[in-house]
């Protein structure tokens, strides 16, 4: 991990090159995060890749709700040669949950941002194949929101099919 | 009463009588045309209720003629919602429903998201528990590739070796159970250390299976490394390069096979990985036999270190003496009035975390699994999210089987070894 004044330097060497990209670090138990606006997570993964920082480990979603911008997106890096891991963090609103996509950089993120699209409805633009991932593609809802309620699904049976309403559209 | 509503489609009869045949007397004519097989291309369903996929894994696959062109993996049959349900748990009641994801890897699954709530806490774990999780993480690698072994040499026809390796698993199984009472979804490992001290002649009897499982792992090796079948479906099958398996992401066993020894247990030692002496078996190419080869020397490898750990076990407590996160000892709750409160208040609250986000990686046996948690400053975690290998390796599948004869695909899935449960959790 870059220690704490690691990390501020780096992240003042992305702000010189990319204007307005970093908003922030935090460093918290030895890990160090750069938190960065939406619309330039590319160039910064790019530059970080530049740094040595080549593996994207993982993508992560997450609510923030009732919080507002709502939605996070949390980059994984790692940079296998100095074994340093650094990660790069985004919000976004719900009523834009917009987020340029990784995929065409770094192939890895296809699944991953197909993941965070499916459970939490953050659409990434540019992806070659945006689908849901893991629920049925008929589904309504992303279940992954903080305020999407745990249960009431209903479980279909051949003793109960004919109770549960329009179970077979 | 009024008659209960029938679906559409339930009059099966009266459609059955609808069905036309002559679509399939023009498909078969068409059969006899000359040019047939050249151009056509044919897609058909893998899965997902197919013994080969090892679970639920529905591949599209479109071939022509006995060549794969293009495969897309549909995935989430069994998609459980383990991740919204461990929001929904205080943390140590998480453990369990977290284990379920790899259900081949359970040790792995709670390692990950123990760590990740330890680093959260800022809680030290005991040096000899740090050493009977290594012991048993190690022991269920070695189940955890026995499993994968039997079962891809089923998929190759070589039905003796499923026996051989599910009689050694049984025995690994058997020493979980006799430390912590279950033989799968242990919940052994906790946060601060693990469940309980192993019990008298645990120790023994682990030795001997480490003694005994390298010698029978030769013997394996011997029976299938002289096969021309085995030799010739994985010799040169399902290569692919190591930068582009790190352009997709793929780690462990898989990218190992390529000659690139990233091990997160020598790169990053966790949990005391740098007391113990181990080798990273590698491979060359990064084909198919590259792939079973490393996965074989890694058991042999898994059987010293658990070895290790158990001859060098050191003194001192299994759990962390913080009684803010870990259960007080039983005896102490009949007289001591703070052991009760502490006891109370961790079984039916749980502990609180301290607000933060933290990654937790480890090597586990399909590669980097790790435990994304995010706390909010209540007992419950507000997200938990498992970077799964299986998950990620799965990507390159296309890449590995795309050209390839479709018996190919069937030996290039065994070896990239996909546990569908934590690729759905």
């Amino acid at each position: 991990m870059p220690d704490a004044p690691g990390l501020e330097l780096l992240a003042q060497e992305i702000r010189a090159e990319h204007e307005g990209s970093v908003l922030d670090t935090e460093f918290f138990r030895d890990q160090a995060a750069v938190i960065v606006a939406p619309r330039q997570v590319g160039e910064v993964l790019e530059h970080l890749r530049g740094k040595g920082f080549s593996a994207l480990m993982s993508v992560h979603g997450l609510d923030y709700w009732p919080e507002e911008p709502r939605f996070g997106v949390q980059y994984e890096l790692l940079d296998m040669r100095a074994v340093d891991r650094v990660a790069v963090k985004l919000r976004v609103p719900l009523d834009d949950p917009h987020v340029p996509s990784v995929t065409p950089a770094f192939p890895t993120a296809n699944f991953q941002e197909r993941e965070i699209f499916d459970h939490f409805g953050v659409v990434f633009d540019g992806h070659p194949d945006l689908r849901r991932i893991h629920m049925p593609e008929d589904y309504e809802g992303h279940p992954q929101r903080r305020d999407f309620p745990i249960g009431g699904e209903p479980v279909l049976f051949t003793h109960n099919e004919h109770k549960i309403p329009r179970y077979y559209q | 009463m009024s008659t209960p509503v029938r679906p559409p489609g339930s009059d099966y009869r009266r459609q059955e009588e609808s069905i036309s045949l002559t679509p399939v007397d023009q498909q078969i004519a068409e059969l006899d045309t000359p040019d047939f097989g050249e151009t056509e291309l044919l897609t058909i369903n893998f899965g997902p209720h197919h013994p080969a996929t090892h679970g639920v894994l529905r591949l599209l696959v479109t071939l022509e003629g006995e060549v794969v062109r293009d495969i897309r993996p549909y995935i989430g049959y069994v998609h459980t919602g383990i991740e919204k349900t461990a929001e929904d748990k205080p943390y140590w009641k998480a453990i369990p429903v977290v284990e379920r994801m790899d259900y081949l890897a359970y040790y792995f699954n709670a390692y990950a998201f123990c760590g990740a709530v330890e680093t959260l806490l800022g809680v030290d774990v005991p040096k000899r528990a740090q050493y009977l999780r290594v012991a048993h993480l190690e022991l269920n690698r070695v189940a955890s590739h026995l499993v994968w072994l039997g079962t891809s040499a089923l998929d190759l026809g070589a039905i003796s070796i499923w026996w051989y390796c599910f009689r050694d698993r049984e025995s690994v199984l058997d020493l979980f159970e006799y430390s912590s009472g279950q033989r799968m979804h242990t919940r052994y490992i906790q946060v601060g250390g693990v469940m309980e001290d192993v019990p008298p002649g645990f120790v023994a009897k682990a030795l001997r299976f480490c003694e005994d499982m390298p010698k029978r792992v030769d013997e394996y090796g011997a029976i299938l490394d002289k096969n021309e079948i085995v030799l010739r479906r994985l010799r040169d099958t399902g290569t692919v390069s190591e930068e582009d398996l790190l352009a997709l992401g793929v780690t462990g066993p898989l990218l190992r096979a390529t000659g690139n020894p990233w091990d997160l247990r020598k790169a990053a030692p966790y949990c005391s990985y740098e007391d113990f002496d181990f080798k990273i078996p590698v491979g060359t190419v990064g084909d198919n036999y590259d792939r079973y080869r490393v996965r074989l020397a890694e058991i042999k490898e898994s059987c010293s270190i658990a070895k290790q750990a158990l001859l060098g076990l050191p003194e001192g407590p299994y759990i962390t003496e913080d009684r803010k996160v870990a259960l007080p000892p039983r005896h102490e709750l009949a007289t001591s009035m703070e052991a009760l409160i502490h006891h109370f208040k961790l079984v039916t609250e749980g502990y609180r975390v301290p607000p933060g986000e933290v990654y937790h990686p480890i090597e586990s046996p399909r590669g980097e699994l790790a435990c994304f948690v995010r706390s909010d400053g209540s007992s419950k975690p507000a997200r938990v999210h498992m970077r799964d290998p299986s998950f990620v390796n799965l990507q390159a599948f296309r890449k590995m089987a795309e050209g390839s004869y479709i018996a190919d695909l069937i030996a290039t899935l065994a070896m990239l070894d996909p546990i569908l449960g934590g690729i759905d959790r």
